[in-house]
């Protein structure tokens, strides 16, 4: 026998006798989930506003811009108070463009650069899948984010966001995955809470451990 | 007295008067309590969140066989290959033949609980690899050769100060004592090793069976670092983390962070379905899963304490436990310790060998009120009393057998009972004499503790007094 079968063969003989449900025994449905999950309003501007009040209690830099041309004049701004040397973007309609205005190396995202290369960008560019009012997350997956590691290697993660983008919870936030992705998921989904943090010494928070420092989110209109 | 047991009253008796630790535990405690308890209110009904909790958990583990078949073939139809482990040493073997068919010289790891029970760090030092732990805690216990004290805090004994000297001793570098600047020492130290890494290593919070997905919740980027990075990815997970459906994070994702660190989402919450797909930008070429049994089957097979498999490893009933805050986590001797270590390691391990972690128990219930899925934790710990001295697997001993023949007419008899009691009220006046000495009977208990003087009127005459 296979070690697998003799794993299934162990489960199911331990499961001939049945434990009793003392909480119940059938999964939640998504009303049951939101019934208990942490409140969140039902207008894109009760969202918006939660959203930028989690993000800065997340200390994420988190900012509404009105057009394209706002958010050049930001991206150079962080250019120059960061002086940032070279930046890599992900190749994607809403990112790319923007990298020209800044007139640093720009390296693309796109499966041609190398570890070491990324890993002396100053800032990694990306779009996103969605904003998460209920806990100011970013829903990035390696699709929406140039791969795995432009979103996480670089000091300083920029987030390129439509306000279309913003959904009111977790479970809208699964459920759009579903819908978007179903039956071809990117082989990496990550939800961004905030910048890196540890609070391994002595329960201190400190930002920037492993991953990027600076996390700054920019909501087009 | 087993091995085990001797050590765990050796260490216990070391550590629990050291005031020092337990001011240590006390401020880290105090610090997590408050930012639990406020995102505890922030949910619309936390009490209602674990019992869908708890619910979700139930499906999972009693249809196990079905969820775990559907994850390995949605997992497996993208590329990634599945491995089976029984024990220890099989699950050892197979992530040595794959370092090995690679080439491996450097692993990268991140936090794996699973990893830590079949000593696989060992192992692959042994054949030859350089291991870097990624999460700080676990790097910093690495460095010093300790195993981790706690399931969410590995570090979370060491001061500062401590800190600094071990990355004085073993990295050479450390300039202050500030958290910050140590922090920064371990990452630039880290950096490196990410980029160089053959191999990277992961542990998993959750297993989809839907979708046939890893799920890893981190703070730090270490995990995802270590997924992104070196060109094969290994997995190692037990077969009991499955959750039947995507949408069943949206629950579990905030619950597990509430309760582990008090924060609303930990910073990054990551689902991996398989190696680079076609179109994607880097990630491993090679994807291996391993599923490890190592006697969670044995612990299935116990209906009445089966619900300890849903335990997320969130820490909170360690945390909440007054006994895992007298003793420290070093000293329960298991990968896992407090409440929930106590239940399981019986199971996983022997209950001969273990079953002392079960006395060492007020039996208070904390874990029980805390625990985010509802493990019935301070029963399973009387159950595991009860079975140790069921006549099936051990007896008790002459004493016991003596003072409980000694005790029974006592307490079935009113006259005996407040005669006794008499008699205690009255020799608990000259107790204060030899109390804690070698003349004292009770010696093993008043030696370190105080004793409650018997109240001076009992609820009977109590009782008496107020009808007449
Ligand atoms: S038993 Fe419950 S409280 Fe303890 S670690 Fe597991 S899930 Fe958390």
């Amino acid at each position: 026998m296979s070690e697998r079968e003799n794993i299934f063969t162990r489960i199911r003989e331990a499961l001939t006798v049945k434990a009793h449900a003392h909480h119940g025994a059938t999964l939640p449905t998504t009303a049951e989930h939101r019934a208990v999950l942490p409140a969140v309003g039902a207008t894109t501007a009760e969202q918006v506003a939660l959203f930028t009040k989690n993000a800065s209690d997340l200390r994420a830099n988190f900012q509404p811009v009105t057009d394209t041309a706002a958010l050049t004049a930001a991206l150079i701004a962080l250019r120059d108070a960061e002086k940032w040397r070279r930046v890599a973007v992900h190749p994607g309609a809403l990112a790319q463009p923007q990298v020209a205005a800044l007139g640093v190396p720009t390296l693309v995202a796109d499966g041609t650069a190398t570890k070491e290369e990324l890993g002396q960008c100053d800032a990694g560019i990306t779009e996103c899948d969605a904003l998460v009012a209920q806990t100011g997350s970013v829903l990035v997956t390696s699709r929406s984010a140039g791969g795995r590691a432009l979103s996480c290697l670089p000091p300083h993660h920029i987030v390129i966001a439509r306000r279309a983008q913003v959904v009111a919870d977790l479970p809208a936030a699964f459920a759009l995955l579903a819908q978007k992705y179903g039956g071809n998921y990117p082989s990496m989904i990550s939800f961004i809470t905030g910048p890196s943090r540890t609070g391994d010494i002595e329960r201190i928070l400190v930002l920037g451990a492993h991953g990027p420092k600076q996390l700054s989110i920019f909501l087009l209109d | 007295m087993t091995a085990p047991a001797a050590q765990f009253t050796l260490d216990a008796r070391r550590v629990a008067p050291d005031t020092r630790h337990r001011g240590i535990i006390q401020t880290a405690m105090g610090k997590y309590e408050v930012v639990r308890d406020q995102r505890k209110l922030w949910f619309q009904d936390w009490q209602g969140a674990r019992n869908l909790a708890a619910r979700t958990k139930f499906a999972a583990v009693n249809q196990l066989d079905t969820h775990l078949a559907e994850f390995a073939k949605n997992l497996e139809a993208r590329g990634t290959k599945i491995h089976w482990a029984s024990n220890a040493e099989q699950a050892r073997s197979i992530i040595l033949g794959i370092l090995k068919a690679k080439n491996a010289k450097v692993v990268v790891k991140s936090k794996a609980m699973t990893s830590e029970e079949i000593h696989l760090n060992d192992a692959m030092e042994t054949a030859g690899c350089e291991v870097v732990e990624s999460d700080l805690g676990e790097y910093i216990v690495q460095l010093r050769q300790e195993p981790p004290y706690h399931l969410v805090f590995p570090a979370m004994h060491l001061t500062r100060g401590e800190i600094q000297k071990t990355f004085q001793d073993k990295l050479l570098d450390a300039p202050t004592d500030n958290p910050e600047d140590l922090t920064m020492v371990a990452r630039r130290v880290l950096r490196q090793k990410y980029i160089q890494a053959d191999v990277g290593i992961t542990g998993a919070n959750f297993a989809i069976a839907e979708t046939g997905m890893i799920s890893i919740t981190e703070n730090e980027g270490n995990a995802r670092l270590t997924a992104a990075l070196p060109k094969t990815m290994i997995t190692l997970v037990g077969i009991e983390k499955v959750l039947p459906r995507l949408a069943d994070l949206a629950l579990f994702l905030p619950m597990l962070a509430v309760m582990g660190t008090g924060q609303a989402l930990t910073c990054y919450n990551t689902l991996y379905g398989g190696p680079r797909q076609p179109g994607e930008a880097d990630g491993p070429e090679e994807y291996h899963v391993v599923l490890l049994d190592n006697q969670r089957t044995t612990l299935l097979a116990d209906a009445e304490q089966r619900d300890a498999l849903g335990c997320i490893r969130c820490g909170a009933c360690l945390n909440v436990c007054p006994i895992f805050r007298n003793v420290g986590g070093h000293t329960y001797g298991t990968v896992y310790g407090g409440p929930i270590g106590s239940v399981i390691t019986p199971h996983l391990r022997g209950l001969q060998d273990w079953k002392h972690l079960s006395f060492a128990s007020s039996l208070c219930g904390a874990c029980t009120e805390t625990c985010p899925v509802k493990i019935d934790l301070h029963h399973h710990l009387l159950q595991n009393r009860r079975n140790a001295f069921a006549p099936a697997t051990g007896k008790p001993s002459w004493w016991q057998k003596t003072a409980f023949k000694l005790f029974a007419p006592v307490a079935n008899s009113p006259a005996l009972w407040s005669l006794t009691t008499k008699l205690g009220r009255f020799g608990q006046i000259f107790h204060g004499l030899v109390k804690g000495s070698a003349l004292d009977p009770a010696q093993a208990w008043t030696k370190t503790r105080e004793v409650a003087p018997i109240a001076k009127q009992s609820f009977r005459e109590w009782m008496k007094e107020r009808e007449s």
